[in-house]
């Protein structure tokens, strides 16, 4: 079970991270985009938005910060275990904070806003709640972790993922993943990675793709762009895209035949 | 000097008849999906008024277009790069649906379906956006006409200006108004804030023609071009999350044939042709620190066709002689820079606009006439202009940041050929004086006359088609340079077999033999593939109109 969990399922996620991301940027580029609903709405957006991307930005580095550089390196640079602790607790309390804050607004928009929410797919539900759920599992286990820091010390040792899950993740990647340290972990931390593997093996096949392509190459490219005529087929030539459907709401063509009693 | 070229429009603004023939086409051929029902990427908006989508103008709130830094460098009114980058999560200056309009249709089934009553059944506006019942209060031309101009009239950010100026200057009262219609489409700039503004580098100039396009595969819904562009001619496809925009009917252009708003236009006022630019000098002339010195730099950009230091230079890019020749032609650069009576579209927004409008006479010489003067004598129409203060200074603020004696300088010009022309149409004996009085000769002001009110097919669209050594390049004739111009359309199996033909191919020497006569010919000779793309109005093609019987006939029957 434990190899299962901690062995084999890390790597269906890597595989269907990188494999359906390569996939769907060869054969879906107009589908890949953020789907913005700012259109419908934009006072509850340019609130939770900001929030909600920002934090999300920093909860990133923080991971990277805490499964990715070993504990030693840390050290060496200077910042010690208990330093570690307190930038890590205060900082990812805050991210992880204003990002539940953010989505939980984003949400509400989008259940509440009618326009909104019909823009939904079911897609994008599984998603939110897979999200979701790795937000709030991953506060969590910070908050374990502070309610560990602030008891006696003996118990704390064993929230020391630093110890435990980085060292589990990093092992991932030289093949020889070390599946017996992952198992002991608490089963806070368990869930979290998991949910938190999930959400990388969906993430190629919703809206989230649009993080991989984070325009930062906009900070260095000329502002105007010349470019040839494409080499293309002709609109006329080929099936129509997507894009080309026809004007209508949803909503009319799924309702049921109009009951002729109705009079005002 | 690197010269390129550049595809232009002009519109005789003093033709325009506000009859949205030009915006009904388009929106039938580019905008009647889903997801871009509020779009208009034509739009004819009456002036004095708000305009599409509302107060689009006013820059000081949705930042739009260039400003110059205090070291007097180009930069993007909404801030630069980093700025960006860091509000592509929310965009601040975004329009709002609202802006625009919510889009609606109507509940037609219910005049079938309802049940006998006593009541008329009604057909209630649904919204298009969330499918409800809705009310309608505004919609992409909602001020047609003057409509709601006593209450609403001062939104126009014009007015408000020249108002502020000059105290309650414009009257909405009815005898002391003017209006005219202003049709809009992309400026295809030649210094395109909204390609500055991507952030995915999704929108790009064609090299060969200067059309602005927004590449669909690698917009990300960024949302940022719409900030970008100060005319408000990018749109955000709500179904797709991808900008899109006017594209100057590239299909059509690539094949010789005018944009569908400018083919289906009844007025017959929009010119299409090609400029020659020197693309090196474009930042530097956007560039120029008084806005009102930016038509003349504007200007200076476009090439002499003619100078054969141009001509060699243009070679050397690669310009063919048949584009060099259209160049020499181009109706679009005679009336902005030979006859010099186009102006561009709000030159202080620094993205160098290519469609350019010849500004409308007609509220001077309407006022002179509802006033009981003769308004086509020179002497009248000259001081009218100059005493006519307000419709001058509106236009100025539309097309020369402010300053008059350009305006006035255009409309002296039309007045004079108006004069002028008289006396020739009623056979009197010209009077030279009068083209003198504005700087021309009596054979320039005719030869503008021609190009202005005749205004004849051929000379009015001068465009020349892509190249066939470039065939492989094109986007309509992908894989066309086999196909027999004669035998268009028919292979193995009867007409529906084989390789589909692409459209402009098929169509296109038909549609060059029926646009050039005047004969009324039967829809026979398009072969059933009449649509609205290439429909000319002759004839009564099936497939487009139902039957008699109301019902629709298969297109292909023959
Ligand atoms: S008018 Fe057209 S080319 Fe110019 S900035 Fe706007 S969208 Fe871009
Ligand atoms: S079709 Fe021509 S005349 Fe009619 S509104 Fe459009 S530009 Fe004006």
């Amino acid at each position: 079970m434990s190899v299962l969990l901690w062995g084999v399922l890390p790597y269906f996620a890597i595989v269907l991270l990188i494999g359906g991301t390569v996939w769907r940027y060869r054969y879906d580029q107009f589908g890949w985009t953020t789907r913005s609903s700012q259109l419908y709405e934009s006072k509850l957006l340019q609130i939770g938005s900001p929030l909600f991307h920002f934090g999300i930005l920093f909860v990133v580095i923080g991971h990277v910060a805490g499964l990715v550089i070993p504990e030693s390196w840390m050290s060496a640079m200077g910042v010690g275990e208990s330093a570690y602790h307190v930038m890590a607790l205060v900082i990812g309390t805050i991210a992880g904070v204003g990002t539940l804050v953010g989505i939980a607004i984003l949400i509400y928009r989008r259940r509440t806003i009618g326009p909104v929410f019909m823009a939904t797919t079911k897609n994008d539900k599984v998603m939110y709640v897979v999200l979701v759920g790795a937000i709030v599992l991953g506060l969590i286990t910070t908050a374990l972790a502070i309610a560990a820091g602030t008891g006696g010390s003996a118990t704390a040792e064993s929230y020391n993922y630093r110890e435990s899950v980085a060292p589990w993740f990093r092992s991932l990647f030289v093949l020889q993943p070390d599946v017996a340290t992952m198992a002991a972990v608490p089963v806070a931390f368990k869930i979290h990675t998991l949910v938190g593997m999930l959400l990388f093996a969906i993430w190629p096949f919703t809206r989230l793709v649009h993080a991989f392509t984070a325009p930062v190459h906009y900070l260095f490219r000329p502002y105007i762009v010349y470019r040839s005529r494409d080499a293309r087929p002709a609109p006329g030539m080929t099936t129509p895209r997507r894009g080309w459907d026809p004007v209508g709401t949803k909503d009319r063509e799924s309702a049921p035949a109009r009951t002729p009693s109705r009079r005002s | 000097m690197k010269v390129m070229a550049q595809l232009g429009m002009v519109m005789n603004l003093d033709k325009c008849i506000g009859c949205h023939t030009c915006s009904v086409t388009c929106k039938q051929t580019w905008t009647n999906r889903a997801g871009i029902e509020y779009v208009w990427f034509n739009n004819v908006e009456t002036r004095p008024g708000q305009g599409y989508p509302r107060r689009y103008e006013d820059q000081e709130r949705w930042h739009g277009g260039w400003t110059l830094t205090k070291g007097g460098r180009l930069k993007l009114r909404s801030g630069g790069r980093f700025k960006r980058l860091l509000s592509i999560f929310a965009n601040p200056v975004l329009p709002r649906l609202e802006d625009y309009y919510e889009p609606w249709t109507y509940d037609y089934a219910n005049l079938i379906d309802a049940p006998l009553s006593d009541d008329f059944p009604v057909a209630r506006p649904k919204s298009l956006i969330t499918g409800e019942n809705m009310k309608i209060t505004w919609s992409g031309n909602w001020d047609d006409n003057l409509g709601g101009a006593p209450e609403m009239g001062h939104l126009d950010p014009i007015v408000e200006k020249v108002r502020r100026e000059a105290e309650d200057k414009i009257k909405f009262e009815f005898e002391k108004t003017f209006m005219f219609y202003l049709p809009r489409i992309c400026e295809h700039c030649l210094n395109p804030s909204c390609m500055a503004a991507c952030p995915s580098g999704a929108i790009y100039k064609r090299v060969e023609d200067g059309i602005v396009l927004v590449d669909q595969d690698r917009c990300r819904g960024w949302r940022q071009c719409m900030t970008g562009c100060p005319y408000k001619k990018v749109y955000f496809n709500h179904k797709t999350g991808k900008a899109e925009k006017c594209t100057f009917c590239y299909p059509r252009v690539e094949v010789g044939l005018p944009t569908v708003c400018a083919e289906t236009c009844v007025g017959r006022l929009r010119y299409i042709g090609l400029f020659l630019y020197d693309a090196d000098r474009v930042t530097a002339a956007a560039s120029t620190p008084d806005p009102q010195d930016l038509y003349e730099a504007q200007l200076d950009l476009l090439l002499d066709p003619n100078d054969p230091q141009v001509i060699a230079a243009a070679r050397a890019e690669g310009i063919a002689e048949d584009w060099l020749e259209a160049a020499r032609r181009s109706p679009v650069y005679a009336l902005a820079k030979k006859y010099r009576v186009a102006l561009p579209l709000r030159p202080e927004f620094r993205t160098m606009p290519m469609v350019w409008y010849v500004p409308p006479l007609s509220p001077v010489v309407d006022l002179l006439r509802d006033q009981g003067h003769d308004a086509e004598a020179a002497g009248n129409l000259f001081g009218a202009i100059d005493a006519l203060r307000i419709p001058v200074e509106y236009l100025a603020e539309l097309f020369t940041a402010g300053d008059t004696a350009t305006v006035s300088d255009v409309l002296h010009k039309l007045a004079a050929m108006r004069s002028y022309m008289r006396d020739i149409n009623l056979g009197r004996d010209t009077d030279e004086s009068i083209p003198a009085a504005v700087g021309m000769t009596g054979h320039e002001m005719y030869e503008m006359y021609r190009l202005l009110a005749i205004a004849k097919y051929d000379e009015r669209y001068v465009i020349p088609k892509a190249h066939e050594e470039q065939g492989h390049d094109l986007e309509e004739m992908g894989c066309s340079v086999d196909f027999d111009e004669t035998d268009f359309g028919s292979a193995a199996f009867g007409e529906a077999s084989g390789r589909p033909v692409p459209v402009a191919v098929e169509t296109f020497q038909a549609l060059r033999q029926r646009q050039t006569t005047d004969l009324i010919r039967a829809p026979e000779d398009m072969r059933g593939r009449v649509n609205l793309l290439n429909w000319d109005g002759k004839g009564v093609p099936s497939g487009i109109f139902p039957d008699d019987d109301g019902h629709k006939k298969a297109s292909s029957s023959s």
